[in-house]
């Protein structure tokens, strides 16, 4: 399903999504943002090593590959915020001593990836069923260099512009998970693209919402 | 100044957590597509003497995700800018290699790295370099000695956060294992954010991260007060 969505003075890029699209991972999703699209696939939760098991929680593992290449510390550092965003949501303790892994694949990169890549992660735990406390969707904010707003810019927007932040935003009271930024900006700036950010992360889980519908009503 | 063989270094020590930052400073031909910029490496290490649960090895996850965060603090707060690295435009640039060491590792990790960075930073002393017209060869100058241009200053805040209602500034080694999540925040001398890094944990409400902005500019100034300081006592009157 593709949806133009439309937030005001905000545009969001046409978003698709695909669920349950692979066999063998317990849960997978692909998400599309305009040209930026990522595939996720999700196992568990699954018997963990003894070196790597928790005694009273699931053990979470994101790895995350891109298109050309092979991982290096940008991978890295991005793993980390995946993982401490689906952990703060998983109800790991209700899974002690079990693994999770959750393998992103970057299909293509046009601008937005960490917050497809967040979309498509939240996206293979709704399909695999995992429980979970809230759900999270990621914007990404550019500020240009005279000042305004964009969301879920193109590769070109945020070479142009000054500052790139993105937000990962829980679907409870849109508190924020997850934020991370390149480039410099001023406070009340970053204030502002934050509410930016919580009004379309409403219409980003409308479409969650609406994705998941159809899949169920189909089967 | 606590490594002579460096061009420059710091030892930053925040409560127990000990870091040190070595920069070494050497010639490179600049890239191609940027002619005009030189290169700024930044690497953070944890190596097994610091706590018990790093090992010998290749670099964990903690290490990579902490040298990329002192990658983006440098081309973010641009503290320095990589065209002043440039010698001569295409032909010959600086490369700064900034290593971070942890000694002692006792919480907040990213603070005592940044701080070390700016510390070591100011301390480095780049030898002149002028190319020979007619050889085209570089001729150092061991003489004479000038410091880094650095434009701006970043500082960062850390806070442990508890469950959404409690936050903690400066979180020992324990504080962080108990802590539900983790903010960063980097401010330079104008109050602007160099960077808001906030990896998942529990989720904030856009007051308390206000709350956290206001407190990690107030640090900042005394921070920058101690800095100015020791760069003060340290200079050969």
């Amino acid at each position: 399903m593709a949806v133009e969505l439309d937030n005001g003075q905000c545009r969001l890029r046409p978003f698709s999504c695909e669920l349950g699209l692979l066999s063998r991972p317990d849960g997978s999703a692909t998400f599309l943002q305009g040209d930026t699209s990522v595939l996720a696939g999700l196992y568990g939760p699954a018997e963990a090593k003894v070196s790597k098991e928790l005694p009273d929680r699931a053990a979470l593992e994101v790895l995350l590959r891109p298109k050309v290449g092979l991982p290096g510390v940008l991978e890295r550092s991005r793993e980390q915020l995946l993982r401490q965003t689906c952990e703060a949501v998983i109800l790991g303790v209700l899974h002690p001593r079990t693994a999770i892994s959750l393998v992103l694949q970057v299909l293509s990169d046009a601008g937005s990836l960490l917050s497809c890549c967040l979309n498509a992660a939240c996206m293979a735990l709704l399909d695999a069923g995992l429980p979970l406390n809230a759900l999270f969707c990621g914007v990404t904010c550019a500020l240009q260099p005279d000042g305004t707003i964009l969301l879920d810019p193109t590769a070109r927007q945020e070479q142009e512009a000054r500052a790139i932040l993105t937000f990962a935003i829980a679907s409870n009271e849109r508190k924020v998970l997850m934020t991370t930024t390149k480039g410099s900006c001023s406070v009340e700036e970053m204030q502002q693209c934050l509410a930016a950010a919580q009004r379309a992360a409403t219409t980003i889980f409308q479409f969650y919402r609406d994705s998941v519908r159809r899949r169920y009503s189909k089967s | 100044g606590s490594i002579t063989t460096a061009d420059g270094s710091a030892l930053v020590k925040l409560g127990n957590t000990t870091v040190i930052c070595g920069v070494k400073a050497e010639l490179a031909a600049p890239a191609v597509d940027s002619a005009n910029k030189g290169y700024i490496v930044p690497n953070v290490e944890l190596p097994s003497l610091c706590a018990e649960r790093f090992r010998s090895g290749p670099p964990g996850e903690e290490a990579q995700a902490a040298s990329q965060f002192i990658a983006d603090v440098i081309e973010n707060s641009q503290m320095i800018v990589k065209e002043d690295l440039c010698i001569a435009n295409g032909k010959l640039a600086w490369v700064l290699y900034c290593d971070i060491i942890c000694l002692d590792y006792d919480g907040n990790l990213l603070d005592a790295s940044v701080f070390a960075l700016l510390a070591a930073l100011k301390n480095v002393q780049l030898p002149l370099v002028t190319i020979n017209e007619e050889t085209g060869l570089s001729e150092v100058n061991l003489k004479q000695k000038n410091s880094l241009i650095i434009r701006k200053h970043p500082v960062a805040t850390s806070f442990a956060i508890f469950d959404d209602t409690l936050l903690i500034v400066d979180p020992t080694a324990e504080e962080e294992d108990l802590a539900t999540g983790t903010v960063t925040i980097v401010t330079d001398e104008e109050g602007r954010l160099c960077s808001v890094h906030k990896p998942g944990g529990s989720p904030l409400t856009g007051a308390k991260f206000q709350d956290c902005i206001t407190r990690a500019i107030t640090r900042h100034k005394e921070v920058k007060k101690l800095i100015d300081k020791v760069i003060k006592s340290l200079t050969p009157k």
